[in-house]
């Protein structure tokens, strides 16, 4: 190569150098991978505790670890992963880095508020990480009363102090998207140019706002019942448990969904690419996730079915949850209406839409059977729970999110993965994982209850199943680590747009300038009008 | 002058605009904050209303009304000071921050008188808590545990707020601000009015609680 | 976006408003008004509010963005204790069989 003489054309990853250069960086794309890099450690994480977790289930007398231990496992594998990975996961890393570019503006509305919002994550994560290693918390990830505030002796307050100050994190991140969306757009950039994804963050961004400083007061509160002995939720002094569960889930039911929205985001843009066509009744699908959002605060009582809670809310919130799927199975057909007659590629991240769709849909079809009040008393606390929000949050958030890293890999990389190799992990991944959860539906429909570490001895066939599914799924999330990382120096280079995708962020350079445009565009056709792209190369394997 | 404009933007009213909308945004998260506590007292106040008719009628009423009047005043001098940053008129901005700062740390001082009151006369959540004429103990503690949760909040933010007058206060000696620019004492504004808001809330429903019944 | 800057006197008058208004609510307290009490101590509490949102916090000069965060906001707080108050409110309206 005789690259010396040419000098080298300047980007994001090249204007400035050193450590100091990344981590008082206001760049959205620089913080974006300050992202990445820090929820996939806690995915890391994550994942060794839900090893520990499956390899203790092979066997019915539990003979790994103690009940205790068990009871710590299960509840740091959900803290790190619901927190510290999922929550943050699409919007912080994708949204970060392309939600600016998407709607043609050179940085977020708030680029200091944006880094505070990692580094309040680190300090989150750091919180957090001193508590399991200093002994863990056992509390299970729904941190109930009164067993969180009088019974429990492990690290709840380190914990619950992480979350609270990791959920700020998620509050300015909201708050920047929002305040960016409205008042950064490109010119020509109307809200119905503007791609789905972008809506998705849009309806993402309002429950991080309007949730999340409910679970922080809730924290709140928690910590003075501990520290303090004041008795908001204790039973002894008048307080109410069931009041906490409330306020948890008013935001945990919305935070689902800030964990789903971002990904149905990054499938409509995969839909779309790979079929080479606009999708299906835009406008419905983009407002399906406004409605997703706020529907989604009206249903929080069918976690509480067998909570004490009176049967006439119970019925309302199951009557309730139900106008929640429409909007959701409004997603589903567009997006395979969409593919109808499109010229379809299946490359990598289309796999991972195509999985994305077909596992979400038995989550979220699962989620009606939870959400009527007859049978949840049923099912409720068993495997069956499990295994419906798997579904819906490895099959079908981390489908996106591994869909949305290899379809914007060349962006932010410059160089290509290998195809091959990919489509390998992809389909690796979709198999481990229905060997892990699909048997999980069984188990908690035959009564295997959650959070238990001992079962009948005829359920060991099931759990072995599910282990040995998880040891495949675990292969198809290394591989793509191990190839992602050789294709930052062996890749093959990315031209801008290997995709012939219509969105503004492949009309600029791979990987972009500092400013992700030369000349901020000027925008005159609907997202998804692949006239705009007739005739560039594209290099779909 | 150095320009105020950051890169990100085009033009200064849209950085303004961005700006406020931010600031209006984050209120909105400061409401559902509250707004859990708010919840919290409707459900104990339903539950146990004469545990917390009785709870609330030992606060000090006349305090508590003084300091609310004395909070809408710095309320008043706030707005003052936005109005003079809006004249570019330094000085008086100046000098109403500093009223500002002055009304705000009155109302922390009587607060912190009140509290100091709490725990001489064993009303403070705890083994040592007493209250007069309440056969349920923990219902009239369930209410002072929430009085202390909101109003400890409420100050906590008044506190921030003092901070963030105190540092306008040193900008605006440095000259930072002028008719055109001036958009972090109009944000500033925003977020201490709010907090004198949830505070109008507080008032009535922490210390107005049947004070008509015979104690 | 057009600034416009209230008189002093406005400022002023709503300021007296929210005296007078703290007033009432103190006096009116010690008046037996039943189940009604806490009505009107609400109802004073809001005119307050939005005095205060009003003028010293510029809403009637802002755009329709703010007013729609600004009831945006209050609806969701609307939410929040309805429906746990549709809990709270209904414990024991319809039996559970068997228990
Ligand atoms: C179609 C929409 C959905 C409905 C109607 C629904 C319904 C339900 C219900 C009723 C439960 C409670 C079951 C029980 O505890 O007995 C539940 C649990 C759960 N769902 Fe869903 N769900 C839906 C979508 C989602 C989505 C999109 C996610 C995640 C991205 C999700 C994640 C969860 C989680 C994490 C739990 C378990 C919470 C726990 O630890 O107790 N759900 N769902
Ligand atoms: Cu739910």
């Amino acid at each position: 190569m005789i690259t010396a003489a040419v000098p080298e054309r300047e980007d994001y990853l090249n204007v400035s150098h050193g450590l100091k250069s990344w981590l008082l960086t206001k760049d959205h794309k620089r913080i974006g991978l300050l992202y990445l890099a820090t929820i996939t450690l806690f995915f890391f994480l994550g994942g060794v505790f839900a090893t520990v977790i499956r390899i203790e289930l092979l066997t019915p007398g539990g003979g790994l670890v103690s009940s205790e231990t068990y009871n710590k496992l299960f509840t740091m594998h959900g803290v790190t992963m619901i927190f510290f990975f999922l929550l943050p996961s699409i919007p912080a890393v994708f949204g970060n880095f392309f939600l600016p570019m998407m709607i043609g503006a050179r940085d977020l509305a708030f680029p200091r508020i944006n880094l505070l919002s990692w580094y309040l994550l680190v300090v989150g994560g750091l919180f957090a990480l001193f508590a399991m290693l200093a002994g863990g918390v056992d509390t299970g990830w729904t941190f109930y009363t009164p067993y969180s505030t009088t019974y429990s002796n492990t690290w709840v307050i380190a914990t619950a102090l992480g979350i609270f100050v990791a959920g700020f994190s998620s509050i300015l991140t909201g708050l920047n998207f929002i305040v960016t969306i409205h008042r950064m757009r490109a010119p020509g950039m109307t809200w119905f140019r503007m791609p789905l994804f972008v809506w998705a963050h849009y309806a993402t961004a309002l429950i991080q706002v309007l949730g999340t400083p409910v679970l922080a007061v809730t924290i709140v509160l928690v910590f003075c019942e501990r520290v303090f002995h004041i008795g908001i939720f204790d039973p002894a002094l008048g307080g109410d448990p069931v009041l906490f569960q409330h306020l948890f889930w008013f935001y945990s039911h919305p935070a689902v969904y800030i964990m789903i929205l971002p990904a149905m985001g990054v499938v409509s843009e995969l839909v779309s690419t790979f079929s080479r066509k606009a999708i299906f009744g835009y406008r419905i699908v983009a407002f399906s996730s406004v409605a997703i959002a706020v529907l989604g605060f009206l249903v929080w009582g069918h976690h509480m079915f067998v909570s004490g809670q009176s049967l006439f809310a119970g019925m309302a919130f199951s009557f309730l949850s139900y106008f929640v799927a429409i909007p959701s199975a409004i997603k589903v057909f567009n997006w395979t209406a969409t593919l109808y007659k499109g010229s379809i590629s299946y490359a990598t991240p289309m796999l991972y839409a195509f999985g994305f769709i077909g596992l979400f849909t038995m989550g979220g079809l699962t989620g009606l059977f939870v959400a009527a009040l007859g049978i949840d008393v049923h099912v409720t606390d068993t495997y069956f729970v499990v295994a419906h929000f798997h579904y819906i949050m490895v099959g079908g958030a981390i489908m996106g999110y591994m869909g949305g890293l290899h379809y914007w890999w060349p962006k932010m990389t410059g160089r290509m993965y290998p195809e091959g190799w990919a489509k390998l992990s992809a389909l690796v991944i979709f198999l481990g994982f229905n060997l892990t959860f699909f048997p999980q539906f069984i188990l908690g429909y035959l009564g295997m209850p959650r959070r238990y570490h001992t079962y009948p001895a005829e359920f060991q066939i099931l759990h072995v199943l599910s282990t040995a599914g998880a040891s495949v799924l675990a292969v198809g999330y290394a591989i793509p680590m191990i190839y992602f990382a050789w294709s930052l120096r062996y890749g093959k280079v990315a031209g801008a747009n290997p995709w012939g995708a219509t969105g503004l962020e492949w009309k600029t350079a791979s990987p972009p300038p500092l400013h992700n445009f030369d000349k901020i565009p000027v925008v005159t056709h609907d997202a998804y009008d692949y006239s705009t792209v007739v005739g560039e190369a594209v290099e779909v394997g | 002058m150095a320009s105020t404009l950051q890169e990100q933007f085009d033009t200064e009213a849209q950085q303004k605009d961005a700006s406020t909308l931010g600031m209006w945004i984050f209120l909105i998260t400061e409401v559902m904050f509250f707004g859990g506590m708010f919840t919290a007292y409707t459900v104990y106040r339903r539950a146990y209303s004469d545990a917390f008719a009785v709870a609330s009628s030992s606060l000090n009423v006349t305090i508590g009304a003084i300091n609310t009047a004395v909070l809408l005043v710095s309320s008043f001098t706030m707005v003052m000071a936005v109005r003079a940053a809006q004249l570019g008129q330094r000085r008086t901005l100046i000098l109403f921050l500093v009223a500002t700062l002055i009304f705000g740390g009155i109302f922390l001082g009587v607060k912190a008188y009140e509290w100091n009151e709490k725990f001489e006369q064993h009303h403070v959540p705890g083994p040592s808590f007493h209250l007069e004429g309440v056969p349920q103990q923990s219902h009239a503690q369930l209410f002072f545990s929430l009085y202390f949760a909101m109003t400890g909040l409420h100050a906590l933010h008044m506190v921030i707020g003092v901070g963030i007058i105190s540092w306008l206060i040193w900008l605006a000696r440095q000259g930072r601000f002028t008719a055109e620019y001036n958009t972090p004492v109009d944000i500033a504004g925003l977020y201490w009015h709010f907090v004198d808001i949830i505070w109008i809330f507080l008032f009535p429903l922490l210390y107005l609680i049947d004070r008509h019944l015979p104690k | 976006m057009t600034e416009h800057i209230d008189s002093i006197r406005t400022y002023a008058l709503v300021l007296l408003a929210l005296l007078v208004l703290t007033a009432v609510t103190t006096l009116v307290a010690f008046v037996d008004l039943g189940e009604f009490s806490v009505v009107v101590a609400l109802a004073i509490a809001v005119c307050k509010m939005l005095l205060v949102a009003l003028f010293f916090m510029h809403v009637r000069h802002s755009t329709k963005l703010t007013k729609l965060v600004l009831l945006g906001g209050l609806l969701w707080l609307v939410i929040l204790l309805m429906l746990t108050l549709s809990d709270f409110t209904t414990r024991g309206w319809i039996g559970v069989p068997g228990r």
